[in-house]
């Protein structure tokens, strides 16, 4: 069961601002600012706004937390205060933490590669291995609540953060653990990568379009979002609020094209996800697309939808928010199940946002430009990632 | 122009890529020559660089062919 989420995204610094600019449909698509974009060919991103570090963490903090590792420690903070739950030493001995991500402190790394090339100086700063360490998020993220248990980071591109919740949901579920925390982060906006992200052209000139004929690629965005899951009967024993229920997690790998997406490799997680959450295609009511707004992933994804859901492809929606809080990469999918959780949870089917015309490839409804109501019982959110991994999660309604 | 962009694009190829440079036509496509979607990016970057030019994303992904590389080079040089 999901009993708490927070995140920190380019659409708000906490979970409610983030839902009402999801319901309204405002992206936080803009021009960059954290990077000079001078010799960048695209100049737009989704940046957090007005980010004040001292605003969360005493300096000594800091000083062993990158920045993706901070967006990972909010949303957790978020996360754990709104689900109530009180970690007892007890439940720090059978707890997890998980994180996703794709390249962890690279800001930090930046750091030492100007120190090192630019400023030739001798040696950079101590702390620059704990800062740039992959792992560094989820390891803060159980030392701020004691947690014992298993933690560790998963690394899978833009699927990192659902391989970190799908794995999280099969220890709960299995009883290794009765609580987990699972999420993930990323801050892609360095001068090196935003630059090796130009270099694979595949980040659009204007914004991201997902479905949409026109589109030209995908938006870069930085954030993080986390989970609380927890057994049924621990939620129940407590009187907690049941945000949603992780129903099932589908994994696979297309073992094809260290780039290219195969759609076969898409079907395999979305039916291993069905499948392992006992749930028939047709009790489907909306899936959160991985939804890039690449030519190549949006028109894969809708084929593999409509293979694996037959007719009923055409009754679910299916919208990405990558158009409106971009490609957070590790961490895209952790936003992502927050905005799933949330959408079941009121009832909103998120949009698809910049939407101009209908690409004939992907003629499903893709809730253009605007959220809508519809009560949601069963929700999947997908992940297709670079190297060929893909990791799907399904999401049920919690009826008492 | 054309000439030196595509002998350009055949030398890239040959040596790069080890596709024998009496294979590599005008007419050929990427696919024929064992060449996917990321080898074509690579090739562009490559071209982009040696003639310094800047081919925009949207024109790059549709270049299937050799000719359709050469003309979209030609294209950039000329402006």
């Amino acid at each position: 069961m999901v009993t708490g989420a927070g995140v920190i995204s380019s659409i708000g610094k906490d979970k409610e601002t983030l839902w009402d600019n999801i319901v309204h449909c405002r992206p936080g698509i803009g021009p960059y600012t954290t990077v000079d974009s001078t010799a960048i060919r695209f100049k737009n991103g989704a940046e957090v706004k007005d980010y004040d570090p001292a605003v969360y963490f005493e300096p000594k903090d800091l000083d062993m937390a990158d920045r993706f590792a901070q967006f990972a420690i909010i949303a957790a903070r978020e996360a754990v205060k709104q689900s109530g739950i009180e970690i007892t030493p007890e439940l720090q001995q059978r707890s997890a933490v998980i994180c996703g991500t794709s390249i962890g402190g690279v800001v930090a790394q930046e750091k030492a590669y100007i120190d090192l090339y630019k400023e030739h100086k001798t040696r950079v700063h101590p702390l620059s291995i704990p800062r740039t360490m992959p792992n560094s998020a989820a390891s803060l993220v159980s030392m701020e609540f004691g947690i014992h248990g298993p933690v560790f980071t998963i690394s899978t591109a833009c699927a990192s953060s659902n391989h970190a919740i799908g794995n999280a949901f099969w220890l709960v579920r299995n009883g290794i653990c009765d609580m987990a925390l699972a999420g993930g982060s990323e801050t892609p906006f360095t001068y090196t990568f935003l630059k090796s992200w130009e270099a694979i052209r595949v980040v659009a000139p204007d914004t991201c379009r997902p479905f949409s004929k026109d589109r030209q690629g995908m938006i870069l965005g930085e954030g993080g979002a986390m989970l609380v899951l927890e057994t049924l009967e621990s939620a129940q024993a407590r009187g907690a609020t049941i945000l949603a229920e992780i129903a099932g997690f589908g994994m696979s790998s297309d073992a094809s094209h260290i780039t290219k997406p195969d759609q076969l490799g898409a079907e395999r997680a979305l039916r291993m996800a069905l499948t392992d959450g006992g749930i028939a295609p047709e009790e489907v009511d909306y899936i959160n697309a991985h939804g890039t707004g690449t030519s190549v992933n949006d028109s894969m994804e809708i084929g593999a939808v409509k293979n694996v859901f037959g007719e009923h492809a055409y009754k679910l929606a299916i919208s990405s928010t990558k158009s409106l809080h971009g490609h957070i990469l590790g961490g895209t999918s952790a936003v992502e199940a927050v905005v799933t959780v949330l959408a079941i949870q009121h009832g909103v089917l998120p949009p698809t946002a910049n939407f101009n015309e209908q690409d004939p490839d992907c003629d499903l409804d893709v809730v253009p430009n605007a959220s809508r109501p519809k009560d949601i019982n069963v929700a999947l959110s997908n992940s297709f990632a670079f190297g060929g991994l893909n990791a799907v999660v399904a999401f049920r309604k919690f009826k008492a | 122009m054309a000439g030196e962009v595509f002998a350009k694009i055949v030398e890239l190829i040959s040596t790069k890529k080890g596709v024998p440079a009496d294979s590599v036509t005008i007419d050929s496509s990427f696919e024929s020559l064992g060449m996917d979607s990321l080898d074509a990016v690579e090739l562009v970057s490559d071209l982009e660089e040696v003639f310094n030019v800047n081919i925009p994303n949207a024109e790059l992904h549709h270049f299937k062919t050799i000719r359709q590389a050469v003309d979209g080079l030609e294209k950039a040089i000329a402006q």
